[in-house]
C-alpha cells in the first residue's frame, strides 16, 4: 500500500544522526574514515531526498507519524513540495561541501578532523529536521541543534573565530527565545503544536492579540536567525572566520533554512488569509529593499573577501525576503507567489556556495584573505578563478546565469505588485554587486604585480588546488549557468508552483 | 501576413562563435591551430548568415524559437531584413578582422592572445545574437553577453590606464544595461509581449503619455552603447584597447548593437506613428543632432588618431539615430544603410590606424607627416574611408548621407538639414588634415628623423589585405551592382514591412 519512500523523511534525519555517532566512534579508531562516512551518508541522504521530491511531485505529500502516534498528539513529519525542494538543495550543497572539506580540513584543522565531521553531520541532522518536521516545537528543537553545531563549527578555527562564534551564540539564543515564546503563545491559545492542526485552530482567533504577538515573535526570532537586516550584525564575523566550507553552508543554506522556517510559519501555521489582514508583508518588503542596498554598500567597503561575501549574503537575504514579501500580491504564472523566493534559495546556495569555496581555496593555497593580495591569481589558479568569475557574474545578474533569472523574476513580481521602487532597488543592487565583485576580478586577472614590469615575462607557475576541491567548486559554478538556463526554460517551475497551490497563493497552474 | 520559415539557421550562426570560442580555449597552447579555429568559425558563421539572405529577400522571415520564458516571451530568433543586415555586417567584418588581428597581435607580440581570441568570439556571439533576436528579452541577454565579454578586450593591456578604461567601460555599459532591463520589463508589463513587430507593439491607449516618455528615456539610456553625447565618454577611453578590438567592437559590434537597439525600439517597439504622436522623434533628433556637432568639435581637438576616430564614431552613430528620429522613410533608409556602410568605412580607418602603429609605432596625427609616401596602400585606404565619412563620392558614405538629407527634407525640417550639413563640414575639417599631412606633409626635424621614416614599410600582408578589402567594399557599395542592390533591397524590405 505505502511505498518505501514514505519512510524516507524520518530516515533522512535518523541516518544522519546515527552517522554522527558512527563517525565519532570510527574516527577514534581511524581518523581517515570520518570524511568518507560523512560523504557516504550525505550521498545517501541526497538520493533519498530526490526520491522524496519525486514522490511528492507524482503521488502527493508524505505524512509520517513518528512512533505511530496520531498527529495532534504525536509528532508528524510532513513532506510537501516546498520542503521537498529545500531538502534537495540543502543536501546537495551539504554533499558538495563535504567533498570539498576533505583536503581543506586536513589542512586547516588537522587535529580536529573527527570532531569536525561529527558536528558537521549533527548540523545536517538539525537542518534536515527543521525542514521535514510538521510539528512546530520539534522545529524549535532542530533549530537549536543546528545552531549549537554551527556555533561549534564557527569557533573551530580558534582565536578571533571564538569571538565571532560567541556573538552568534548570544544573538542566536535570543532569536531562539523569541521563537520559543511565539510557540508558547500559540500553545496557550490553541493547545496544539502540530502545524496542520494549528492552521485549522487559528482562523477563529485571528484577531486575538496573543496570536498577533506570537506572529511578531516568530518574525523577530527568525529574522535574527536569517540575519535579516537590521538584525544581521552577527553574520559577517561568523561567516568570515568559519572554515570555508562552513561559511559556504552558513551563507548558502543555513540562513535560507531559517527563511524556509519563516515561510512555513507564515503560510502553514498562519495562512494567506491571516497575512492579508496585516500589512506585515509590505513592511517586510520595504525592510528587505533597505537590506539589499545597505548590505551591498557595506560589502563594497570590505577589504576581506570572506567578509565581503558575508555582507553580500545580507543583501541576498534581502532578495529572498523581498520576494517573500511580494508573494501575496504577485499572482501571474510563472512569477506567482513564492516562486521567485524559492528560486533564489537555490540560486543563492549555488552562487554563494561557489564563492565561499573559492575564497577557501585562496586561503588553502596561500593564506590569502585580503582582496589586494589576489594579484596574479588568475594565472596561478586559472580554474579556480574562472569558477569565481562565473559565480560573480551570476551575482551581478548577467544573463543567462541564475542571478539573472532571480533578478528577472523578482522584478516581474514587483512590477505586478506595482512597486516600481523595488525594480529600481534591484537594478541598483546589481550595479553595486558589480562594484564589489569586479574589484576582485580585476585584481585577480588584470592587476600586474608590483616589481614585475612586463606582463609577458611574469609567468607564475601554476599552483592549483587539489582535484577533490576543484571539482566541487566547478560543479557549483557550472550549475550557476546550467540552472540559469533551466529557470529561463521554466522546466523546474512546476515544482515551485506546487508550493503556491499548496499555500493557496494561486488557483492552479 | 508575413511568411515565416522555421529554420535552425540562426541557431547555427550563433553556435559557430560559441563552439569556436571553446576550441580556441582548448587549443590555446598551439597558436596556429587556435587561429585556424577563429578563421573557420568566422567563415562558417558568415556563410550561414549569408544562406538566410535569399529567404529574406523573398519577403519571408526566418524564425527559430527554442523555448518559452514567460507568457508572451519565447527565447528565440526571428530574422528580418534589418536584423540580417546587421548580422551580415558583423559576421563579414569578423573574418577580415580575424585575419588582421593575427597579423597585428603577432607583430606586436601581445600577451594573453588566447584570452583575446576567446573573448573576441564571445563578443561576436553577442553582437550577432542581438541582430537575430526575435524579442527584447532575447536581445537583452545577448546585449549583456556582449558587454561582459568585451571587458577583457578593453583592459587587454592591463596597464593602469587600460584598467581604468575597462572599469569605465563596464560602469557605463552595465548601468545602461540595468536601465535597459528596467525598460524591457516595463515594456512587457505594458504590452504583454516584447516581440519586434513592424509598426510597433504599443498603441497609444496602452499607457499614459508620461509613461511612454519615461519608458523611452529608459530605453535611450539603456542603449548607452550607442554613445550619444552625455553618455559617450567610455568610448574614447576604451581606445586603449588593441586596434582590432577598437575596430570591430568599437566601430562595429558594440556601438552598432547600441544603435541597432535604438532603431529596433523606435521602429519595431514604439512604431513610427506612436513616435510621431508623442513627438518623441523631435526629442531624439535634437539629442542626436547635438551629438553630431559636438562630437565633431571634440574630434577636431584630438591629436591621437584612434581617439579622433572614436569621436568621429560618436558623431557618425548619432547620424544613424538622427536618421531614425526623423521618422520619415528616407531618413530610416539612410539610418539603416549607414549601419553597414559606416561599419565598412570606419573599420577601414581603424585598421589603417592599427597598421600605422605596427609599422611605425606612431599614435599621434602630428607625427604622421609624410607617412603616406612610405605606406601608400594604407593611406589610400584611409583616404577612401575619410571620404566616406565626409559623405563624399565615390565612397558609400555618400549614399547614406544622401538619404539622410532626403529624410530631413521629407520631414520638412530645414533646421535638421542645416545640422546635417554643418556636421558634414566638420567631418571634412577633422579628416582632411590627416590625409594632407600624411601625403604632403614634410617630416619635421633633423635628418635622422627622415631616415627613420624611410625605414618604415607597409605593415604585414595579413594586415594590409583586410584593410584594402574593406576600403574596396566602401567604394563598391556606392555603385550599382548585385551586392549593393541586395543591401538596398534588404533595407527596402525592412521599411515596407
Amino acid at each position: 500500500m505505502s511505498s518505501v519512500v514514505e519512510h524516507f523523511p524520518v530516515l533522512v534525519v535518523v541516518v544522519s544522526l546515527l552517522s554522527a555517532i558512527t563517525i565519532f566512534v570510527a574516527g577514534w579508531i581511524n581518523r581517515k574514515t570520518a570524511c568518507y562516512i560523512s560523504i557516504a551518508t550525505l550521498l545517501g541522504q541526497f538520493i533519498a531526498s530526490l526520491f522524496i521530491l519525486h514522490h511528492v511531485m507524482t503521488i502527493g505529500s508524505i505524512h509520517y507519524r513518528l512512533g505511530g502516534w496520531v498527529p495532534p498528539w504525536g509528532i508528524e513529519y510532513v513532506m510537501d513540495a516546498l520542503n521537498g525542494y529545500v531538502l534537495v538543495v540543502l543536501l546537495f550543497l551539504g554533499l558538495v561541501c563535504a567533498i570539498y572539506s576533505k583536503r581543506n580540513i586536513e589542512h586547516e584543522l588537522p587535529q580536529k578532523v573527527v570532531s569536525f565531521y561529527t558536528i558537521y553531520q549533527l548540523l545536517i541532522t538539525g537542518l534536515c529536521g527543521i525542514i521535514v518536521t510538521g510539528d512546530i516545537f520539534n522545529m524549535y528543537v532542530f533549530i537549536e541543534i543546528t545552531c549549537l553545531s554551527a556555533y561549534a563549527l564557527i569557533a573551530s578555527r580558534g582565536k578571533i573565530a571564538l569571538k565571532a562564534s560567541f556573538t552568534y551564540l548570544v544573538l542566536g539564543s535570543i532569536g531562539a527565545c523569541f521563537f520559543l515564546l511565539g510557540i508558547g503563545f500559540l500553545y496557550s491559545v490553541t493547545g496544539s503544536l502540530n502545524i496542520h492542526d494549528l492552521s485549522l485552530l487559528l482562523p477563529p482567533l485571528y484577531g486575538n492579540r496573543v496570536v498577533l504577538a506570537a506572529f511578531v515573535f516568530f518574525i523577530v526570532g527568525l529574522s535574527i536567525k536569517m540575519a535579516f537586516f537590521p538584525l544581521h550584525t552577527w553574520l559577517p564575523d561568523a561567516h568570515a572566520f568559519a572554515p570555508s566550507e562552513i561559511s559556504a553552508m552558513l551563507s548558502g543554506i543555513i540562513i535560507e533554512v531559517s527563511t524556509y522556517a519563516f515561510i512555513r510559519v507564515a503560510f502553514s501555521v498562519f495562512t494567506v488569509n491571516f497575512i492579508k489582514l496585516l500589512p506585515v508583508f509590505e513592511i517586510i518588503s520595504w525592510v528587505a529593499a533597505i537590506a539589499i542596498v545597505v548590505g551591498s554598500i557595506l560589502a563594497i567597503t570590505q577589504s576581506n573577501l570572506k567578509r565581503m561575501l558575508a555582507y553580500s549574503s545580507v543583501a541576498n537575504m534581502g532578495y529572498i525576503m523581498l520576494a517573500v514579501g511580494l508573494s501575496t500580491s504577485a499572482t501571474r504564472y510563472p512569477w506567482s507567489g513564492l516562486t521567485p523566493a524559492s528560486m533564489h534559495i537555490l540560486n543563492h546556495a549555488l552562487m554563494k556556495g561557489c564563492l565561499f569555496l573559492v575564497a577557501g581555496a585562496f586561503i588553502y593555497k596561500g593564506n590569502l584573505w585580503e582582496i589586494k593580495d589576489f594579484q596574479g591569481l588568475g594565472r596561478k589558479m586559472p580554474y579556480t578563478c574562472a569558477a569565481f568569475v562565473i559565480a560573480a557574474i551570476s551575482m551581478i545578474g548577467v544573463p543567462p546565469s541564475v542571478g539573472f533569472a532571480s533578478k528577472l523574476y523578482i522584478i516581474l513580481a514587483s512590477l505586478e505588485a506595482k512597486q516600481f521602487v523595488f525594480v529600481g532597488v534591484l537594478l541598483l543592487s546589481s550595479l553595486l554587486n558589480l562594484v564589489y565583485f569586479w574589484r576582485v576580478i580585476e585584481t585577480m586577472y588584470m592587476k600586474v604585480e608590483e616589481g614585475t614590469e612586463h606582463i609577458h615575462t611574469s609567468r607564475a607557475p601554476r599552483d592549483e588546488i587539489p582535484l577533490s576541491m576543484l571539482i566541487p567548486v566547478w560543479i557549483l559554478s557550472s550549475l550557476c549557468i546550467v540552472m540559469g538556463i533551466l529557470w529561463l526554460t521554466k522546466i523546474p517551475i512546476p515544482i515551485l508552483n506546487r508550493v503556491n497551490v499548496l499555500f493557496g497563493l494561486v488557483g492552479g497552474p | 501576413m508575413i511568411d515565416m520559415t522555421e529554420s535552425i539557421q540562426p541557431l547555427l550562426a550563433l553556435l559557430c562563435p560559441a563552439l569556436g570560442s571553446i576550441l580556441i580555449l582548448i587549443y590555446g597552447k598551439r597558436p596556429n591551430v587556435r587561429e585556424a579555429w577563429t578563421l573557420l568559425a568566422s567563415c562558417f558563421q558568415f556563410l550561414i548568415v549569408l544562406s538566410m539572405v535569399p529567404t529574406i529577400l523573398d519577403g519571408k522571415r526566418v524564425a527559430c524559437y527554442l523555448f518559452s520564458m514567460f507568457p508572451g516571451i519565447d527565447f528565440g530568433f526571428h530574422v528580418d531584413a534589418f536584423g540580417l543586415l546587421f548580422a551580415l555586417t558583423a559576421s563579414s567584418l569578423w573574418i577580415l578582422v580575424s585575419i588582421y588581428s593575427i597579423g597585428y597581435m603577432r607583430a606586436l607580440k601581445e600577451h594573453a592572445q588566447t584570452r583575446f581570441y576567446f573573448c573576441f568570439a564571445l563578443a561576436i556571439l553577442g553582437a550577432v545574437g542581438v541582430a537575430l533576436s526575435g524579442n527584447l528579452v532575447t536581445m537583452y541577454i545577448f546585449y549583456e553577453i556582449l558587454t561582459v565579454s568585451t571587458y577583457p578586450l578593453v583592459a587587454h593591456e592591463q596597464s593602469s590606464e587600460a584598467l581604468f578604461a575597462g572599469r569605465k567601460y563596464l560602469a557605463y555599459l552595465l548601468t545602461g544595461g540595468c536601465f535597459l532591463l528596467g525598460a524591457v520589463v516595463l515594456t512587457y508589463s505594458i504590452a504583454g509581449t516584447t516581440n519586434f513587430r513592424p509598426g510597433g507593439i504599443f498603441t497609444g491607449t496602452m499607457a499614459s503619455r508620461s509613461m511612454f516618455l519615461i519608458l523611452f528615456v529608459l530605453f535611450i539610456i539603456g542603449f548607452m552603447k550607442a554613445a550619444y553625447m552625455p553618455f559617450h565618454s567610455w568610448l574614447p577611453t576604451a581606445m586603449v584597447a588593441p586596434t582590432p578590438v577598437s575596430a570591430l567592437l568599437h566601430a562595429v559590434a558594440v556601438v552598432k548593437a547600441g544603435v541597432f537597439g535604438v532603431v529596433r525600439t523606435v521602429t519595431y517597439i514604439y512604431g513610427v506613428d506612436l513616435m510621431q504622436e508623442l513627438s518623441l522623434g523631435i526629442l531624439l533628433a535634437s539629442f542626436a543632432g547635438f551629438t553630431m556637432i559636438v562630437a565633431s568639435l571634440f574630434a577636431i581637438a584630438e591629436d591621437n588618431l584612434k581617439r579622433r576616430l572614436a569621436y568621429s564614431t560618436i558623431s557618425q552613430l548619432a547620424y544613424i539615430v538622427f536618421g531614425v528620429a526623423l521618422l520619415s522613410p528616407a531618413g530610416i533608409t539612410g539610418a539603416m544603410l549607414h549601419i553597414p556602410f559606416h561599419g565598412f568605412m570606419k573599420i577601414t580607418l581603424f585598421l589603417c590606424a592599427g597598421s600605422i602603429l605596427v609599422a611605425s609605432g606612431k599614435r599621434n596625427i602630428s607625427e604622421m607627416a609624410g607617412i603616406g609616401r612610405t605606406m601608400p596602400i594604407t593611406m589610400l585606404a584611409f583616404t577612401v574611408g575619410a571620404l566616406g565619412m565626409c559623405g563624399l563620392p565615390p565612397a558609400c558614405g555618400f549614399i547614406s548621407k544622401w538619404f539622410l538629407g532626403l529624410g530631413t527634407v521629407e520631414s520638412n525640417s530645414l533646421f535638421f538639414l542645416t545640422v546635417l550639413l554643418i556636421s558634414s563640414l566638420l567631418d571634412v575639417i577633422y579628416f582632411f588634415p590627416i590625409v594632407c599631412i600624411a601625403f604632403f606633409g614634410n617630416p619635421r626635424g633633423a635628418k635622422s628623423n627622415l631616415n627613420e621614416n624611410r625605414k618604415i614599410k607597409e605593415a604585414p600582408m595579413s594586415m594590409v589585405i583586410p584593410l584594402a578589402i574593406t576600403a574596396l567594399f566602401s567604394i563598391i557599395f556606392s555603385f550599382p551592382n548585385p551586392i549593393t542592390n541586395a543591401v538596398l533591397d534588404l533595407v527596402r524590405l525592412a521599411i515596407t514591412r
